[in-house]
């Protein structure tokens, strides 16, 4: 393994696996890169490149019609695109599970990821999904876990905040 | 010149949903979720009342994780421009059990009759085609419409086909509105139990 590659990337791909996880939509952001390289290496998965984050959220919904377990993975610009479509969710109670890197919060030098940053907690729990925040690295194998024992085995909406502090600052 | 319009929608979702197996169905909110309902109610149709422009996502979601089966996904052009993008994304998947087809008045029925995109000259057929749909159609007549829809699935992905029809405007068909109940309903046709 990589060295410089951060290991709780790895545990998300971990507790995918352990929880059988089949369909990763996305919008990449540089926090979850490797672990989309690991989904794209998973002949188990099937990884969604997306144009939009709602995208996602509605190709969730049709994998559950499936049977099949489905995450999210995009950064916090991209939750405001959701709103509208986590009715979807919130309507038809369908499980929902997405791990949203933040931008725009600890050390941001790119003032134009600030505002939806901070909009973000706000955005999911006014639609219905409960927030869990990760701030070190020792936290995110057990927060993913829990959360998609949560999901899939009741139905419930969690969005997962990797936060900007755990990611690291983006180098400009 | 334009072909003259005579496909009416109720009919033709008629003939893309008679005799349809156990093919799984997603519509689109509005006129094409009635047209569907009115066809007749059935465990593997999955109704939106909402979610404008999620349709083609869950139909591509429901196809991936049920590879072995036919999904389509039947909805209008109004629909479909508000998530245009996903043409993009389900080329990008091509799953070869999974059609979709809008049926396009050129206008926003639901809203009052406001003139969509589609009216004004934008082809959705030429859209999906470049993204990387190798069956695109556009069609004006039912035998059309049947061939499509008993046309054997090709290895080389989805398909799409944008049937033109009048601006008929019939009655309501109200399906489930309860989107629980639809969701586990529909599940459970696949045999996946309730939680």
């Amino acid at each position: 393994m990589n060295a410089a590659t951060p290991s709780w990337e790895d545990d998300i791909f971990d507790a995918f696996k352990s929880a059988g996880v089949s369909q990763v939509p996305y919008v990449p952001d540089a926090g979850h890169a490797h672990l989309i390289r690991r989904v794209h290496a998973d002949p188990a998965m099937t990884p969604l490149v997306l144009t939009t984050e709602e995208e996602g959220v509605a190709s969730c919904c049709g994998a559950w019609l499936g049977g099949k377990k489905s995450v999210l993975l995009m950064q916090s610009s991209g939750v405001g695109n959701c709103v509208n479509m986590l009715s979807l969710v919130t309507n038809c109670n369908f499980p929902f599970l997405t791990i949203v890197s933040m931008r725009g919060e600890y050390g941001e030098f790119n003032s134009w990821q600030v505002p939806m940053a901070r909009a973000t907690q706000t955005s999911f729990e006014m639609m219905g999904v409960e927030v869990m925040r990760c701030n070190s690295p020792d936290e995110v194998g057990p927060t993913v876990d829990a959360a998609l024992y949560s999901v899939f085995a009741s139905e419930q909406k969690i969005a997962i905040l990797l936060s900007q502090r755990l990611i690291g600052r983006k180098v400009w | 010149m334009g072909k003259t319009v005579t496909i009416e929608r109720r009919k033709a979702v008629e003939h893309l949903v008679r005799d349809r197996g156990d093919m799984l169905v997603v519509c689109g909110l509005g006129s094409s979720t009635y047209d569907v309902f009115a066809a007749g109610d059935h465990d593997a149709n999955f109704y939106l009342w909402g979610a404008m422009g999620g349709a083609v996502m869950i139909g591509l979601g429901l196809a991936i994780a049920e590879p072995d089966k036919q999904v389509m996904v039947i909805t209008g052009d109004g629909e479909a421009l508000m998530g245009v993008g996903a043409l993009a994304s389900v080329a990008a998947q091509k799953p070869d059990n999974l059609s979709i087809v809008v049926l396009d008045n050129g206008h926003f029925g639901e809203t009052g009759m406001q003139q969509s995109h589609t009216s004004y000259g934008v082809d959705l057929a030429d859209i999906a085609s470049g993204c990387g749909f190798t069956n695109t159609q556009t069609i004006y007549d039912y035998d059309t419409l049947d061939a499509f829809r008993n046309m054997p699935n090709e290895p080389s992905g989805p398909r799409l086909a944008v049937v033109k029809i009048t601006t008929d405007n019939p009655p309501r068909a109200l399906p489930h509105v309860d989107g629980i109940y639809v969701k586990t309903r529909f599940r459970q046709f696949l045999g996946h139990a309730p939680c």
